[in-house]
């Protein structure tokens, strides 16, 4: 079977590679030959029923409705455990015989590192230009709420995670769907292992679309936008671009030239945050123009005019943005953070809080902000421009700037590509074994799609990503909803002992 | 009060003088002794995904590693010579934790070779004798 996997891929490649050489509209072609199967796809997922005359997609509902529900079913802990995961990540309770294991901190840098990118970048964007100012109000909003979702799912994440006999951690939405639901009964474990293997399924689909096309897909338009747009010598060659790009992630997934990934781990947070600080410049600079800017993003929230779908629309662009910037709900992070060293996993779900709010509420509220107040948006600009749009707002403050946001961008798709190899490998191996063909397989179909997600226009892509993306919180929340007695019962237990002084504090402030 | 001694090694050869020094005096005052070596780690440091699932098997590798090159040539000599030692092993910042280590095993006294460093290394760097004159909680004997 494996090898029959390993021959079709090995074809498909060269097929790709051959018509690569013979033919310069390869883009075109792969684009059509690609969209057909990703519209077919992303038509399934987003099936929608109609509110007040737009069409919201059931899954997106489906988000929204399950972080409210976690909100309130553990007495919005967002907002209650904030200080005391603060004081988590800080190393306040760090045992020091631990020293040299993953810290809260590592793992929640490592976590926003796969999800802190161009959804902070490119689908801020998008959310603006088709929703207007008053979607960064729903975003804003999705994003506290959500900060709930992720302290659910990463609190399972390292409750079910498997340690294996050569010490190395697994775990994530695969591990908590089946021995979690294994522990309420026999009908429970068949339904565990139902949804687990779903997860998995879209985990895959994930990694190539949001994980790895659309990255591949917003760098290069990036890259063609600097050096020149239409008339520059990069429009036209996706496909080169994807071969490099894919050729560098091959070093590192087929080559294991880890030198690489490590490299671009220890750049990616000073990228991240000369991206805030160049953001709060431009809203220090245009200080007088904030109120005006709240001022439209608040009116626009409920008031939306020229805005396809009026409030509702907005509010769908909001949501839709925010849960594919900061993953909440989707289950990608559990795997993330379950790599942590603590022997309380309700610890993690207190720091997963953070990923939610530097993402969405803090990240994408500052690109958001930098958009409206340089004047970038107006209801008339390309909703298809999407990280040009970003681009072309800083650069209006700073003419350099777009350069910078170019290393930036290239250097947070890498990363996310990186990390999303190895949540989609986690999952190809969870469904078809751990050996070197399986292995070999996931990474050359992989690569494929780095090229394919380079070539096609942004609309299919992006459509395609947010559709194998959502499709993982179907599973993973049912199966979350299922688990929240347990998550309650660590959350209660570990609170108690906070709250009484209990817990060893190791470092005092 | 009777003495607990520590001695901070980098590796097996490099630390010979502060060792013998620290060995002597165990002899003269039948003290205890440890040895003392940290693997340089920082709690803030970035990894990627893979590292950090593999980090405990990496972490356990480190330590059995730091045991064998380090600490054992150093220990076993002196243990078949009678005296009362034991080896230690930690992730950290070597000077903070040289000094958490000494608190918990109450040491009366950290004994250090001199790195011999240039000025303008230990400006940059700091250097681990000075950084731990600052803050350690016994006293420090620095051998040069």
């Amino acid at each position: 079977m494996s090898k029959l996997r390993v021959g079709i891929t090995t074809l498909v490649g060269l097929l790709a590679s051959f018509s690569v050489f013979a033919d310069i509209g390869i883009d075109e072609k792969i684009n059509l030959a690609v969209k057909p199967y990703s519209d077919a796809v992303t038509g399934f997922i987003f099936s929608s029923f109609p509110v007040a005359g737009v069409q919201i997609p059931f899954v997106l509902v489906w988000l929204i409705i399950a972080a409210t529900i976690f909100t309130f079913y553990f007495n919005f802990i967002n907002l209650r455990a904030f200080k005391h995961g603060f004081q988590l990540v800080r190393g306040d309770y760090h045992d020091p015989k631990a020293a040299g294991e993953v810290t809260h901190f590592q793992a929640l840098a490592t976590a926003l590192s796969g999800t802190v990118g161009l959804g902070n970048i490119a689908g801020v964007a998008v959310a603006v230009s088709l929703g207007g100012p008053g979607a960064t109000f729903w975003m804003i909003l999705a994003g506290f709420l959500g900060m709930s979702s992720k302290f659910t799912e990463c609190t399972l994440g390292v409750k079910y995670r498997n340690t294996l006999p050569d010490g190395t951690v697994s775990g994530g939405p695969m591990y908590y769907l089946t021995k979690g639901l294994a522990e309420k009964g026999p009908n429970f474990a068949k339904l565990g292992k139902v949804l687990a293997v779903l997860f998995a399924v879209f985990c895959v689909g994930g990694s190539f679309g949001g994980g790895n096309m659309f990255q591949a897909n917003q760098s290069f338009a990036q890259l063609v936008n600097v050096t020149g747009g239409e008339a520059s010598l990069m429009a036209d060659k996706g496909w080169l671009y994807g071969l490099v790009i894919a050729a560098l992630v091959g070093l590192v997934i087929i080559g294991g030239i880890k030198g690489i990934a490590r490299v671009t781990s220890k750049i990616v947070p000073f990228m991240a945050v000369t991206y805030v600080i160049a953001g709060l410049a431009i809203i220090l600079l245009n200080a007088s123009l904030v109120p005006s800017a709240f001022g439209a993003i608040i009116a626009g929230a409920f008031t939306a005019e020229g805005i396809s779908g009026g409030v509702i629309g907005v509010l769908f662009q909001g949501f839709k943005r925010a849960a594919f910037s900061n993953e909440a709900g989707v289950g990608s992070a559990a795997i993330a953070h379950s790599a942590v060293q603590t022997n309380r996993p309700v610890t993690e779900g207190f720091v997963a809080l953070y990923e939610p709010f530097i993402d969405t509420v803090v990240v994408c509220t500052i690109t958001a902000l930098v958009i409206i107040i340089t004047g970038t948006w107006n209801p008339s600009v390309d909703p298809s421009a999407g990280v040009q749009l970003t681009s072309t707002a800083f650069e209006s403050a700073f003419s350099w700037f777009p350069y910078v946001l170019t290393v930036a961008v290239l250097l947070f798709a890498f990363s996310t590509m990186i990390s999303w190899s190895y949540y989609g490998l986690k999952a190809w191996t969870f469904l078809f074994g751990e050996n070197r063909y399986t292995d070999g397989t996931y990474k050359i179909l992989f690569l494929f799609f780095v090229v394919v997600g380079s070539s096609m226009q942004l609309g299919a892509v992006i459509d395609f990503s947010d559709a194998m993306i959502f499709a993982m919180a179907f599973p993973n929340l049912l199966g979350c909803y299922f688990l929240l007695p347990v998550v309650k019962k660590e959350l209660n237990e570990y609170w108690a002992d906070y709250k009484s002084g209990r817990l060893v504090k190791t470092r005092n402030s | 009060m009777t003495s607990v001694l520590m001695v901070g090694v980098d590796c097996s050869d490099c630390s010979e003088r502060a060792v013998e020094y620290a060995a002597e005096h165990a002899r003269e005052s039948k003290a205890r002794l440890y040895v003392a070596h940290v693997i340089e780690w920082s709690p803030f440091s970035f990894s990627t995904v893979e590292e950090n699932f593999e980090r405990h098997k990496r972490r356990e590798e480190e330590l059995k590693r730091a045991y064998s090159d380090v600490i054992d040539p150093i220990v076993n000599p002196l243990k078949a010579e009678g005296l009362n030692v034991e080896g230690l092993v930690r992730h950290g910042h070597v000077a903070d934790t040289i000094n958490t280590l000494a608190v918990e095993n109450g040491v009366t006294n950290i004994i250090l070779g001199r790195q011999g460093t240039t000025k303008l290394k230990a400006h940059v760097f700091g250097s681990v004798g000075s950084r731990l004159v600052q803050v350690a909680d016994c006293a420090v004997t620095v051998v040069p």
